[in-house]
């Protein structure tokens, strides 16, 4: 029972870092109409920033908050040099640019870091036990990465829909001339909006370095994940990113873990040994084939599009 | 395709007889490297053609191509592992195994537009990559190394890398000749017309989705073939030719080379693979270069080598 | 010759509380002019579009020929000889002109699973698009690429399109929206010609045409329909006149 209240936790604290990384996919495409395949890149280099900041400062919160300062300068920059000129264009030349994107990153931190990844330790008050309910433990860290991303999820809320720049972005999204004559300055809102973006896939990236991993590639690995909630929930609407980022964190982690066990109820061991890692895998995408083939623009589409 | 002597079309025909004459030239003291090296590009340039199909005359932006050239690749791989070597039996397999992914898939991604079919497609064939991958008995993600070639009748001999260039040179033309066909026939105008305005389509009476469908699983197919190719040159297949980034290195070739003729994919398979020669001999990091370089293509030379040289060409006609 | 060729009834869309076709009832007969008339945001275009199949409606009927074609997808309705012209341009911009018109006889000439013969070079599909093309005026231009042809020839080729596969009724979605004085009259023309050979369903703001080509006009306002009738009825009607064609006398006859 304790391990699956474990499951389920991490379910959620795995959900909820998703959620980040989409939230800040669905933002700068629901405003911008802009697809961006480098934002995988922009979790990596939050993670790369936090270990070597970490490592300078010796602190590890002290690291982080560079790292996202780091993370967010950069987005900044990437989108004042090369997202600007992509505002408009078809689909097809935002995949194509922003993949010409992924590989610069990827060796740019090869060439500064080296091909070997980094490691992020946790610092002891953060990697010990901490007693939830009686007889069952659970790692204080992971606590923290949930306590945190829910107060951005809150956070994010709240700017969205209740501040006179959430109000901007709201009215950004559906009326991007309107904006513009209104004299709002669109070219800094949007600098800002993908930093933001930016900002939230730094975070994810870095909150998850001590958990999983920090190395070249990781961007793609995950950026798989983000679209496929992105369908899921439904482009544009961050909403939906949220419902469908933790349907796809519990379903892949407590599949992961409980699946193989399902299938040998039914298959021979050997089968299941067999098919088990794949069929886990899989999950998280007959989810989406399952929403598709039901409704095929997402469970919460923005009423935009 | 016009048959004047623009500067376009000679450089397509010089490419054409260059690949053709490759092997004598290595027989003549080249370096041997050099037709290994080419037929790799001939086997993707295969692949690009088959995406450039869908991609570029059909309008269907799909991200999951390459998942095309691991089934064909595993598909030679798993066989020749269980013992059966006969091409005869090992290609229709790739092939089938190649369309019966492509229908599924396109089946249920051809239902959305736009990003979400990008994003779909890109999804799909990542969960092939992760299927695959699990595959322990079939090397998992270490791979699967092929210990002997698709077997045919004497004197065909795939272990011949003579032979075996000529072998994948001629799938490579007539593949592309294929498609030239069907883009020109009724179906590619279906396609072509459902790419440039679907909703017209339909309202003039065109179900426009079984098109495309068809469409979708015919470049898989063509593609699924490349992947057996692929996996008998490298005697070694591994779900790293399915991983999603290399889907889009297949649409760099497109649109590098051209989207808008058949061997626009062609010329850009050859330029992205030899200039990837040519830079990694350089520095080890060209991607630094090669990236920045995409962008600037999608910028400001959205028709590729082709247009450049169409352009080219018409600057000196009056 | 009783049964009217179209037949429209309790006809009902809503968008979001919008009430944009309100318990709408019309029938057109056989080989009559029938226009449709009405101030902005009245409905037409929505009318147009369920009639046609881009939209399907929440409630009511549409009988052609016969048929229910309340629910039938777009293209069965081209086949069954419905055809329709859109009120924003939407060609085949990166086809040429024959190709664009070819497509739509294509559309009506057996299945399109040929794969090996060149399509540009059958004369069951050229023939009768360059046949088209001359209808309307454009037999010269065939050859272009439809992008560098004018506003003007864009809507020939609407038309062009719509008339390939020998459509038993049009329907003409502002055939002469855009257009300068020159070309509105050349349209004038182009459709009292079709008048004698099909039934025609014409959405309009250009009164001095509707007035010259229509055998009927329905008036529609806020979705619903308040008259219809012959145009020198509609002309005197007080309730039309209140509702429209006062706005109509103000803005002038011309447009485009």
């Amino acid at each position: 029972m304790t391990l699956f209240i474990e499951q389920c936790l991490n379910g959620l604290q795995f959900g909820l870092l998703l959620f980040l990384l989409a939230a800040g996919l669905t933002l700068v495409f629901g405003i911008m109409d802009l697809v961006n395949l480098a934002h995988g890149s922009l979790y990596m280099i939050g993670a790369y920033f936090a270990a070597t900041f970490a490592a300078w400062t010796g602190s590890f919160v002290l690291g982080a908050l560079l790292a996202l300062a780091a993370t967010l300068l950069v987005g900044m920059a990437v989108e004042v040099i090369a997202m600007r000129r992509l505002y408009g264009r078809d689909h097809l030349d935002h995949v194509l640019g922003t993949f010409g994107l992924i590989l610069f990153f990827d060796e740019a931190v090869r060439l500064i870091w080296g091909p070997e990844g980094l490691s992020l330790p946790l610092p002891p008050w953060l990697n010990t036990p901490v007693q939830i309910l009686p007889g069952f433990q659970y790692s204080a860290y992971r606590l923290a990465i949930i306590v945190v991303t829910l107060a951005v999820a809150g956070f994010l809320y709240v700017l969205v829909m209740r501040t006179r720049i959430g109000m901007l972005i709201r009215a950004g999204a559906s009326n991007r001339e309107m904006v513009g004559a209104l004299g709002v300055n669109i070219k800094l809102l949007y600098t800002l909006v993908f930093g933001l973006g930016a900002a939230l896939a730094g975070l994810a990236g870095l909150m998850q370095a001590p958990i999983l991993t920090v190395q070249i590639g990781m961007g793609e690995n995950i950026l798989i994940i983000a679209f496929v909630i992105t369908v899921i929930g439904g482009i544009g609407s961050i909403r939906g990113a949220f419902i469908a980022a933790l349907l796809v964190g519990f379903v892949d982690t407590l599949g992961r873990a409980f699946f193989p066990d399902l299938l040998r109820l039914v298959l021979s061991p050997n089968a299941a040994a067999t098919a088990a890692p794949a069929l886990s895998s899989m999950l998280i995408y007959l989810v989406m084939a399952i929403v598709l083939v039901v409704r095929p623009e997402g469970l919460f589409p923005a009423v935009r599009k | 395709m016009s048959g004047a002597l623009t500067i376009r079309n000679s450089v397509v025909f010089v490419l054409l007889a260059a690949l053709a004459l490759l092997p004598l030239y290595v027989g003549l003291g080249g370096n041997i490297f050099v037709l290994t090296l080419f037929t790799r590009i001939v086997i993707l340039a295969m692949a690009a053609v088959s995406l450039n199909l869908i991609l570029g005359y059909g309008g269907m932006m799909s991200f999951g191509h390459a998942a095309y050239l691991g089934i064909g690749g595993y598909a030679v791989g798993i066989l020749a592992h269980e013992g059966i070597y006969s091409g005869f039996a090992q290609w229709p397999v790739a092939l089938f195994a190649s369309a019966l992914f492509a229908l599924v898939i396109g089946a249920l991604s051809l239902r959305t537009r736009g990003v979400y079919f990008i994003m779909i497609t890109l999804a799909f064939a990542q969960m092939a990559y992760y299927i695959v991958a699990g595959l322990a008995r079939y090397g998992g993600d270490d791979g699967l190394t092929i210990y002997k070639r698709s077997q045919f009748f004497e004197p065909v001999n795939l272990s011949n890398k003579v032979q075996f260039y000529y072998l994948c040179l001629t799938l490579l033309f007539g593949a592309t000749y294929l498609v030239y066909r069907l883009v020109n026939s009724r179906f590619g105008m279906v396609i072509q017309g459902a790419r440039s305005n679907e909703l017209r389509m339909r309202a003039i009476g065109f179900p426009t989705y079984r098109y495309r469908l068809v469409c979708f699983v015919i470049a898989g197919t063509l593609c699924g073939l490349a992947g057996a190719l692929l996996g008998n040159h490298t005697d070694f297949v591994s779900p790293s030719m399915m991983y999603w980034t290399r889907s889009g290195d297949l649409i760099i070739m497109v649109v590098l080379g051209g989207m808008g003729s058949v061997v626009g994919p062609l010329i850009g398979a050859v330029a992205l693979l030899v200039l990837e020669e040519l830079l990694s001999g350089i520095t080890e990091y060209w991607q630094i270069i090669l990236g920045p370089l995409l962008l600037l293509v999608v910028l400001f030379a959205r028709g590729g080598i082709d247009g450049l040289l169409a352009k080219a060409g018409a600057k000196g006609q009056p | 010759m009783s049964e009217p060729l179209l037949q429209v009834e309790n006809l009902a869309k809503r968008f979001d509380g919008i009430v944009a076709t309100d318990d709408l009832a019309l029938t057109v007969a056989a080989g009559e002019l029938h226009a449709i008339i009405g101030p902005n945001g009245a409905g037409k275009t929505t009318l147009i579009s369920q009639l046609g199949g881009q939209l399907t409606p929440d409630s009511g009927h549409i009988r052609f020929d016969g048929h229910d074609i309340t629910a039938l997808p777009m293209y069965r309705r081209s086949r069954l000889g419905l055809a329709r012209s859109f009120q924003i341009t939407s060609l085949f911009l990166d086809l040429s002109v024959l190709d664009n018109v070819a497509l739509a006889v294509q559309a009506h000439t057996g299945h399109s699973f040929r794969f090996w013969r060149n399509a540009r070079a059958e004369a069951e599909l050229r023939e009768p698009a360059r046949a088209a093309l001359e209808r309307v005026g454009l037999g010269a231009r065939a050859d272009l690429p439809a992008s560098v042809l004018s506003h003007g020839e864009h809507r020939l080729i609407e038309l062009a399109m719509a008339l390939v596969g020998n459509p038993r009724m049009l329907l003409l979605d502002e055939p002469m929206a855009g257009l300068g004085p020159e070309e509105s009259a050349r349209m004038v023309e182009m459709l009292r010609a079709l008048k004698k050979e099909l039934t025609i369903l014409l959405i309009e703001h250009d009164m001095e045409a509707v007035f010259a080509l229509a055998d009927r006009i329905t008036v529609l306002v806020y979705g619903r329909v308040i008259a219809t009738g012959a145009p020198a009825e509609i002309r005197s009607n007080a309730a039309v006149r209140e509702a429209y064609l006062g706005e109509a006398e103000a803005e002038g006859t011309g447009h485009g």
